[in-house]
Order: structure tokens, then sequence, then C-alpha cells
């Protein structure tokens, strides 16, 4: 039996809400499933699994705050589920081999969506999660509290909720209307409460293309339930660990920019423009190639200096309300520059709008940021800890520049290097940005 | 408008002017109260009105004149001992501790000490580590000793009388950052209850229960939240030992939720105390854990940024309480 | 198409991109990009758009030539086919 454990999705997270299960007790899962929706200071991020197997027991309540590292469920191996015992009897769900000991009226089973992840019957109410106040008021009205559902701080529920419910019974046309309206998948809980995910447009399927959300179906104006506030609260906490732990060093060079734009331009001419290349997918593709050059800034300084196998560069999306978010993408430097401007373009809108899973947000091993759309020809980054090296790219502006003792105008690119000097020295660094530089000279090879 | 302002200094000396024209048995002794007005300048010109006898300079040996005090005491004055700052306090702790908290007990109730001790707490113009502390609990710690904490002018200005009154010891706590801030004193107070806590503010969503500088605070931040609609009942516990139950009882009745806020470390504090006996006494009133705000585990900060972040200032009572409350 | 229908749908378009902006705000000699802070993604996507709604290719060369409302409002006149 294995566990899943709360993932860390960045430096910055202790902690997060589970929000939505994907899964239920006997479900098979394979390696990159979304079992669940976590909601934390940067959004509503789809979690994935990485083991094969079958779901046992879900562990955790929904709208209930999950420290990282706290088991969420138990996967089960055939001959484990098989044998039926870790699971608890209410969550068993028919594709169980006839050896599950108990069997369960299968509406059971379907009525997952609808309430806590607990099983529908716990058997003893401690398992609920409620104020003194809650449950005595519960107890005076003779409500039964598992029904329930709780909005207080950790899911718990409150006096409110209890009231609620009870105003729910008296009038149930009303609390029925009331939850349709506002909560399709929940029962009727008070107002004001963060989106269910379900009034999130899905962008799951839109990876092939660049997508445009429909006007008709905006991103809900709560913005999950991350605010401006709380991505603030979540790269302050980065920021300033990096600031406080990283002894940084700072490199720059200048890159000639010209045979890269000459190249960018011939071949967007050819294109349609669903097809075109922006020059962040260039700068992206050389950050990852000098880094298979130069391994030793593809890695975490945690307990010392941990190589990455796999080049996952993140690139900083600001997003208009403040903040920043840093989307993973993965193993880019086997990826063509169609492929990695794909995966722009996806990843893009969906970081805008809150919406990314575990793996993009925390198995990037490298950031790189291109502040010069914001008119700043250089950048001096803070390393998104624990990896070791951030990448800044400025804007492309024409610049004296001289080449073979004759002076010219040239469209130059300053990139910098932020690197951990616990991690590397200097020469690296410099090795480094010259492989940058010299990729860029090369577009066609990129 | 403007005239009624007064300092909290102001509200001090005035009290203890009051007692000795009130009282011919009261005196004032410690270090520098005469010549030198007081290290915190309460005492100014008190040498001048009412002579040596009754405002003394005492020798730097605070376990001296607190001894000096409960002698005086039990043989029938009512002396106001001033000790600097609550930091010196802990020289004079056997006095406190062995004699004046205990003659009554141990001689079979035939002495009482009625004697008063008054001190200078807190942080208040980064006085750093050895001048600043909150030590409060130390002393809320032992039977025998009445702990009264001004936390508001009009304390500072009325807790002294009945301080005097009590025929047994009693410490009042004043509070250095407090005493250049000018507020306007109500005329017709009198008098305040030494046993009561005090509800300077009410609400009906959460109870915050603090003392001394937080007062002030909560009821700033109870002011901000009255804006998110946040309606907060700020109580003034003001009578650290005994604690009045009966206050604390009535308001977490009424508003189901408690939060409690004091400069002090969080460990083995006030806060702890008050936590515990709401959870005895009212726990099946309770919507929500008890919350506490206290100073950061640390002495003192000499720097200005420092001193700040190891006390809770009201935009953490703020937020705290609106993420308590959050989902409600 | 008029072109008060072309303005409304390039606003729509604008609104889907960036959900977080105010298009409708926008008076017609603004610049877009800057008013809104439209970087050089969602400006793709804003020509992909254009591409969808209104079938033109508007090639890079062009694009310092649309910068306001009404700027791109004349130049879809000027390149949509019926």
């Amino acid at each position: 039996m294995l566990e899943y454990k709360m993932p860390s999705l960045g430096a910055d997270m202790e902690s997060g809400f589970l929000r939505e299960w994907h899964v239920k007790p006997g479900d098979r899962i394979r390696k990159g499933d979304i079992i669940a929706e976590v909601e934390t200071q940067k959004g509503i991020i789809e979690i994935e699994v990485f083991e094969e197997g079958i779901i046992g027991e879900l562990l955790v309540n929904l709208d209930e705050q999950v420290p990282v590292g706290r088991s969420m469920a138990t996967i089960l191996t055939e001959e484990e589920a098989a044998s039926g015992k870790a699971i608890p009897a209410a969550g068993v769900k028919a594709p169980i081999p006839e050896t599950a000991a108990q069997a369960v009226p299968a509406e059971e089973g379907a009525q997952r969506a609808e309430g806590p992840a607990i099983p529908e019957h716990a058997p003893e109410s401690h398992h609920i999660r409620a104020s003194p106040l809650a449950k005595r008021v519960a107890a005076e009205k003779g409500i039964d509290i598992a029904t329930v559902h709780g909005t207080g701080p950790e899911g718990a529920i409150t006096r409110d909720d209890v009231e609620h419910a009870i105003a729910a019974q008296a009038a149930p046309a009303k609390a029925a209307r009331e939850a349709k309206e506002e909560a399709p998948a929940k029962p009727a809980i008070p107002k004001e409460k963060t989106p269910t995910p379900a009034t999130i447009p899905d962008t799951k399927a839109e990876v092939a293309s660049p997508s445009i959300p429909e006007p008709a179906a905006p991103i809900p104006t709560a913005k999950a339930s991350a605010s401006a506030d709380t991505i603030r609260m979540a790269v302050a906490a980065a920021m300033g660990k990096s600031n406080r732990e990283i002894p940084h060093y700072y490199l720059e060079t200048k890159i000639d920019m010209s045979k890269a734009l000459a190249w960018l331009s011939e071949t967007n001419k050819q294109r349609p423009v669903k097809e075109r290349l922006l020059p962040a997918a260039l700068l992206i593709k050389a950050v990852a190639k000098a880094l298979n050059d130069i391994p030793e800034l593809n890695a975490t300084w945690e307990n010392g200096l941990q190589r990455k196998e796999l080049i996952n560069v993140g690139y900083v999306v600001a997003l208009r309300t403040g903040g920043i978010m840093v989307p993973t993408i993965h193993e880019t430097d086997t990826k063509t520059l169609d492929e990695i401007m794909q995966a722009l373009n996806d990843l893009i809108p969906r970081a805008r709008a809150l919406r990314l899973r575990s793996s993009e947000l925390a198995d990037s091993t490298i950031t790189v940021t291109s502040l010069g759309e914001a008119g700043v020809e250089v950048v001096y980054g803070v390393i998104y800890p624990p990896q070791v090296a951030l990448v800044g790219f400025g804007g492309i502006t024409e610049q004296p520049w001289s080449e073979n003792g004759m002076l010219t105008v040239r469209p130059i690119l300053t990139a910098t290097l932020a690197a951990d000097h616990r991690a590397s020295d200097g020469s690296t660094g410099s090795k480094f940005l010259t492989a940058i530089k010299n990729y860029l000279q090369q577009p066609d090879k990129l | 408008m403007a005239g009624n302002l007064i300092t909290y200094r102001e509200c001090i000396k005035q009290a203890i002017r009051e007692a000795l024209l009130a009282d011919e048995r009261v005196f004032m002794m410690g270090e520098d109260v005469g010549h030198y007005g007081g290290a915190f300048a309460v005492s100014k010109n008190l040498l001048q009105e009412f002579g040596p006898e009754r405002i003394m300079d005492t020798p730097l040996s605070e376990a001296g004149f607190v001894g000096a005090g409960i002698g005086a005491a039990l043989g029938g004055m009512r002396p106001i001992v001033e000790i600097m700052t609550v930091n010196f306090s802990l020289l004079a702790l056997d006095q406190i501790a062995n004699n004046a908290a205990t003659l009554l007990h141990m001689s079979g109730g035939q002495f009482n000490v009625p004697l008063v001790i008054r001190m200078s707490t807190g942080i208040g113009r980064q006085l750093a580590a050895q001048h600043s502390h909150s030590w409060e609990p130390l002393f809320a710690h032992l039977p025998g000793l009445r702990i009264l904490s001004a936390g508001t002018h009009e304390d500072a200005r009325h807790m002294l009388a009945p301080a005097l009154a009590d025929p047994d010891p009693v410490i009042i706590f004043e509070y250095t950052s407090l005493l250049n801030m000018e507020k306007e004193l109500p005329e017709d107070l009198t008098g305040v209850d030494i046993q009561k806590a005090k509800v300077r503010r009410e609400g009906k969503d959460i109870s915050i229960f603090t003392y001394g500088t937080g007062v002030y605070k909560s009821l700033t931040a109870a002011e901000e939240l009255a804006q998110a609609g946040i309606e907060v009942e700020v109580v003034d516990l003001r009578v650290l030992r005994p604690l009045d139950e009966e206050t604390i009882v009535a308001s977490v009745t009424k508003t189901n939720r408690a939060f409690v806020v004091e400069d002090a470390s969080k460990s083995v504090s006030v806060s702890s105390e008050v936590s515990a006996r709401i959870m005895e006494r009212c726990f099946y009133e309770l919507d929500a854990p008890v919350q506490r705000l206290c100073g950061a585990e640390v002495p003192i900060p000499y720097p200005k940024h420092l001193e700040d972040a190891s006390v809770p200032q009201p935009a953490q009572i703020v937020s705290a309480i609106k993420t308590l409350l959050q989902h409600a | 198409m008029t072109s008060e229908e072309i303005k409304q749908t390039l606003l729509q378009q604008l609104k889907g991109i960036a959900p977080d902006t105010e298009p409708e705000q926008l008076q017609p000699d603004d610049n877009i990009r800057q008013t809104l802070g439209i970087d050089s993604f969602d400006y793709l996507q804003f020509m992909v758009a254009l591409d969808e709604k209104f079938g033109i290719q508007t090639p890079e060369e062009d694009y310092g030539k649309i910068q306001t409302l009404r700027e791109l409002t004349e130049y879809i006149e000027a390149n949509v086919k019926n």
C-alpha cells in the first residue's frame, strides 16, 4: 500500500485546501492522472499522481487544510484491492471483484460528487470537524451534524452552518433553488463561498493549439480564491527566502539578435498566424540547450547540490493584477521550437487564470524571465528557490555595435544570469551565458 | 475638546498627587523619584510640593527599598513603591513573592500588607532587552497579590486610589510606550473597579481579551474591522490576578469566539491562562478554537523595526481576526 | 459587417484574452497593448482571433499599423474579403 501525500508546489507552500476529489475509492489510477484539486495561494491546482494502482481510502475531507507531506489517500496494488481489506465499506465501488466482503448499494458510489469524501455513513461522529457550539446547537435542534456542510476554518462546521442547515430543512424548496443557483455540485451551503470548481472553465482539452477563452465563459470574477493578495504573499515568501538564503552572483552579456530576428521574421512569413513563433520560444530553447552543455546550473540546492536529470524551464508570467506565476515547460531541451510555442500558448492563459497542474508548478529546474516587453533593457533576477539559477532577458533594442572594427546598429538583447554561488562559480555561469549567446547566433539549429 | 486632552504620564502623576493629598499615611519612594522627578518624569515637582519625607529617593537597591515598603505598610503606612522598570523588579522578587504576598497567610490572617508597587513595563523608546519586557505573567502567577494593568488613561488616573485602599499588596503595571499618548478623560469618572475586567467596546462577532498596551491596539483594530462589518468586543482584562472570569465567560457566551492579545511572549502567559479558563468554562459556547496573538519569544530587540515586530500590532490583529472569521 | 460590429467583436475578443482588463474603456486612439497591458503572447492570441473571426492573416510587418481601435477597425474593413 502506498500513501499519496500532499505535494509541495513550490518552496513557498506550506499547505493547501482540498477542493475536489477526482477519484473515489476503488478507482484505477495511472501515472499522470489528476486525482484532486487543491487550492493554494496560487490558485486551484490540479494535482497529479505518479503511481499506478487502485485508490484505497480518501483520508482528507473536502475543504480541509492539508499540510505538505500529509497523507491524502492510500493507493493499493491489485492484490490489496482484491482482498478488500483496506477499503472502507461505504466507499467500495462496483468494479472491485466480488471477493470484496461488504457489498454496498450501487448509488452510494455514484453519490461521491455530492458530499464530503469521507464515507457517507461515517460510523463515528468524532471524524466530523465541528465547533463545540455547532455540535451543541445541532443536538438541541435534532440535526444530524454529519449532514451539515462545514465552512469554518479547516472546513469545520460552525453554528452558522448548522443554522443554515436548519433553515434549509425548513424551506426545502427555497434551499434547492438556492443550491441550484449558487453551487451546482453541492448541497445548499451559505453564500459567498469560493466558486465551486465546476464553474471554472475547463482548459484541460486545449493543449494542442493556441486557445482563446470564449468571452461567453469568463474566468470567475472571484479568481478562484487565490487573490492578488495571496499571490503577493506567495511571491513574498519565496523571494524573501531566496534573498535571505541564496548568495546570488550576477553576470550579463549583450547578444546581437539580428540573425535570430531575421530568421524568425522569415519563418513567420511562411506560417499562418496560429503557428507563428515569438522570440521567447528561441530564448527558452537556447537556455535549455545551454543547460545541456553546462548541467551544473540545472539543479536545486537542498542540503547540497542536487543535479536534475530533466531540463524543465520555468517561464515567468506576470499577472495583470500583480504577482507572477512560473509554469514549467517540461523537458524543454527535447522540444522543438513549435512545441515550446505550443506549450507557452497552453500554459500562459492557464497561468493567468490560476489553473495550473501540480507538475507545472513544482517541476521547474531553472527559471527564465523576459521583462523586455515592459521596456527595460536589463533584468537582475531573484532565484526561485530551491533552484540555483535564473536567466533574465531584457528588451531587444537597437544599439550601436562594433564588429570587425566597424560600428553599426544592431538589435541587441542583454541576457543576465543570477546564480547561486553555493552551487556554481562565475566561470561556470560565464560559460553558460556564452553558450546561450552562441545558440542564438544559429537560430535555424535551435 | 482638545483642551481636555491629557497624557498618560499626567494621569499617573495626578493619581499620585491625589493620593498624597488624601491620606497622610501615603508616601512614595523609589529610584530617582524625588530630585530627578522620576526616570519617566512621572513625579516631577512632587518633591517640591510634598517634601522629602513623602517623596523619598532611595539607593539603587530594589530588594532594600521594596522590603522597606513592606515594613512601612506593616507599620501602618500606605507606601507607594516605584520600581523603575519591570526588569529591575526581579531584584525585589524575594521581597514581593516571599514577604509581601505571604505575610497575611503566614501570620494566620493577623498582618495585612497594604503596599502598592508601581512599575513601568513593556517596550517604550528602544530601551532594549534589559528595560522592555512584559512580565505581567510572572507576577500574575503569584498567590497573595493583586495584579493590575493600566492599559488606558482612565485606569492610569483612577487605579491608584482603590489599590491603596486594598488592605493587601497590589502591583500596578504602567506602560512606557503610553506615557506621551494623549487622550480625553471622562470627567464624571471618579474611580475604577479593581475587581472587574472592563468591556471597552461592545461587539457580537468575536471577543478580544487583552490588557496593557493591547487595549488601544485592539480598539484600533476593532475600529478597522468594523469597516469590514466585523463587530469586535474588546475586553480589557485589567485585573490579571485574580482574573475576572465572569466577564470573560459573559463575553464568550455572547460572541462565541475568543481572541487573546498580549505583548508578553506566548508561552505560559496571561493569554495561556485566559485560553484555559475559556476552555474550562465555555467549551460548548465556542464556535472556533481560541486564538492568540502574543509577543515573539525573544528578548526584546533594540532596533525600532524589530522592536515593533516583537509585539502584536493592530494590522496583525485585523488580519488574524479576518482569517479566523473568513468563512463565517 | 459594420464598423461598430467590428469594434464590438474586437472588444469581445480582447476581453476573452485578458479577462481582468476593461477593453470597453478604450478610446479609439489609445494604444491597445499599452493601455491594457497586453504582452506578445496575448497579442498573438489576439491575432489568431482576428484570423478566426474575420479570416484575415495579418503579416507581422503590419503589427505596427494596427495599434489602436480606430486603426484596427479600418484595417479589418480594408482587408475583410466580403
